[in-house]
């Protein structure tokens, strides 16, 4: 596995030698704060319009869980968020070595296509654990003037990173069938969005079509963990979608070279 | 250390390579040599295990191409036509990276690199960014990597393609340098690099082998004869007189050259050269040129492949 591992290096380092890697970075911490701020703004303002009704009516005041009403919304936010960003990251780590003719290198080198598969995936998944750093940063704001549960936070991060992992082992299948990073971020982000919205359709599907089409939607597996419930059936659908992905690029690469 | 079985490989259609068959020794240098679109590249991708053959087999270094590609690629090194390059990467950390996916071991990695970099020297651009480098370097780095982790077999797909020629030569010492210790393939589209590299060529024209010999032996088969050239000065009737007298020639022709120089071409069995003089300077006539034609293997060339061709 050490042609995973410099497989990894490379891919992971390769990210920070353009200035792409900072821009996403940028725009995925401003828009996650902005959001952050409107659902902190809201929450402030509903605790001050419950105070001054505890004054008025001399009651004790309503205490507001700022867990339901900031956190979990965020949460689905940041997995909505990542849903636009990740294409963007997964749309290099294949068509860019098919671009370059370095595939090349790395059919002739002592790795197997599954090393490549998992170097390339695993580097996308630490590149999104890194987007994610400043979210940890607002929410820590949270915990620093106030007194939410961190639990929810806690199973939030691991559905994140489910979540996160299943969009990118999608994007990189993309990746591994075309050269053009245009070509491969589109059809990256349709295929994750697909994915999300295809369960709105489960209501006018039919009983047993519609529970399928629920059961695959991938942000119907979502809510529990930003709610502090880890479940292993939700759990299971992640790790399932992500080895997936992980198969059907591995079968497209050694297919694309048989065929070549 | 190579053997290549009938090796064919279908793109859609048209067959790229077919019945490709021929052997390489251990530590010889053998030019694939053909003109472009010949089947070169496929042959080589063949043997790196890049990709695999319709049809036929071949074993290098003892290991199978299907069965055992990835102890082939554990003792191959090979550089691409186009250079497999990171160009946002330093030369440096291109290397190490390179080393690292051949299995070098950490502790070694520096000095396997050093190794490279000093055999095709390219020390003073080790920290530039690779996209930066002048093709020339581009070349470098790439033949550098194909060394990595010193491969029993380099397989070179023109590796001096767009060089100048003072880095040709030193390319081609350097690959000359290779041979005993490692086992070369070297493509080219250039006749007198293989001339000056290569023992033994193998000559691929339309996907196929039209020949397989030492570079000398070809040349030599291929001339089937000896064929003098002389520049006479004197009459018409004097030189052809001269020349018939000649016993042995199988075939002479005679062109006026300027004002009473005759350009006479003798075509025989063996070297005529000294009976040829002695005729011409006993009949009192200037024989102002007399050489034996060498053939080239440019002429062994492009009589094999035009011969396909008709």
């Amino acid at each position: 596995m050490s042609g995973a591992l410099a497989i990894f290096e490379r891919e992971f380092k390769s990210y920070f030698y353009s200035p792409v890697a900072y821009l996403i970075i940028a725009v995925f911490a401003a828009l996650t704060g902005f959001f952050f701020y409107l659902y902190t703004n809201g929450f402030v303002e509903a605790s001050l319009m419950a105070d001054m009704q505890a004054q008025q009516y001399r009651m004790e005041p309503q205490k507001l869980n700022v867990n339901l009403m900031l956190i979990r919304p965020f949460f689905w936010n940041i997995a909505m968020i990542s849903l636009f960003t990740l294409p963007t990251l997964t749309m290099r780590l294949y068509s860019e070595e098919k671009r370059q003719g370095t595939v090349e290198l790395l059919y002739t080198a002592p790795v197997s296509p599954l090393q490549i598969i998992l170097g390339k995936y695993t580097a996308g998944l630490a590149f999104y654990a890194i987007l994610l750093l400043p979210t940890i940063f607002y929410q820590s704001l949270l915990f620093w003037f106030g007194n939410p549960e961190l639990m929810p936070v806690v199973t939030g991060y691991l559905g994140l990173i489910l979540i996160g992992s299943a969009f990118i082992a999608a994007g990189l299948w993309i990746s591994t069938m075309t050269e053009n990073q245009i070509i491969a971020a589109l059809g990256g982000f349709a295929l994750s969005l697909l994915l999300w919205i295809i369960g709105a359709g489960a209501a006018s599907a039919g009983e047993t079509l519609g529970a399928v089409l629920n059961y695959i939607s991938i942000i119907n597996h979502f809510e529990d963990f930003a709610q502090g419930v880890i479940d292993s059936s939700h759990v299971l659908y992640y790790v399932l979608f992500t080895l997936t992905g992980l198969y059907f690029s591995l079968k497209t690469i050694e297919s694309v070279k048989w065929r070549a | 250390m190579i053997e290549v079985n009938n090796l064919t490989r279908y793109y859609g259609e048209k067959p790229a390579i077919s019945d490709v068959t021929f052997r390489v020794n251990k530590g010889e240098i053998l030019g694939l040599l053909g003109p472009n679109a010949a089947g070169k590249t496929t042959t080589m991708r063949i043997l790196t295990c890049f990709m695999p053959p319709t049809s036929g087999s071949a074993k290098v270094g003892g290991y199978d191409i299907f069965e055992q590609s990835m102890d082939i690629r554990r003792i191959t090194g090979y550089l691409p036509e186009n250079p497999p390059l990171y160009h946002e990467m330093s030369v440096n950390d291109y290397l190490g990276f390179v080393a690292r996916l051949k299995g070098v071991s950490k502790k070694n990695l520096s000095r396997e690199v050093d190794t490279v970099v000093q055999k095709t020297s390219i020390g003073d651009v080790r920290q530039r960014l690779i996209g930066k480098l002048s093709k020339g370097y581009k070349q470098r780095v790439g033949l550098a990597q194909s060394l990595l982790n010193n491969p029993q077999i380099v397989i070179l797909d023109e590796p001096t393609v767009g060089l100048d020629p003072k880095q040709i030569i030193e390319i081609r010492e350097l690959i000359k340098n290779l041979a005993g210790e490692h086992t070369v393939i070297l493509s080219s589209h250039i006749l007198p690099e293989i001339e000056q590299t290569c023992e033994r060529v193998v000559i691929i024209n339309d996907g196929k082998v039209v020949a397989e010999d030492r570079v000398d032996d070809l040349a030599r088969r291929m001339r089937g004869g000896e064929r003098q050239i002389l520049k006479i000065e004197g009459s018409r009737e004097a030189v052809e007189k001269a020349v018939h007298s000649v016993s042995g020639t199988s075939a002479v022709q005679i062109r006026a050259g300027s004002e009473q120089i005759w350009d006479v071409v003798v075509e025989s069995e063996s070297d005529l050269r000294r009976q040829l003089a002695k005729a011409v300077t006993a009949a009192e006539l200037g024989l102002l040129e007399l050489r034996s034609e060498q053939f080239t293997l440019e002429d062994v060339f492009l009589k094999l492949t035009m011969k396909e061709e008709n």
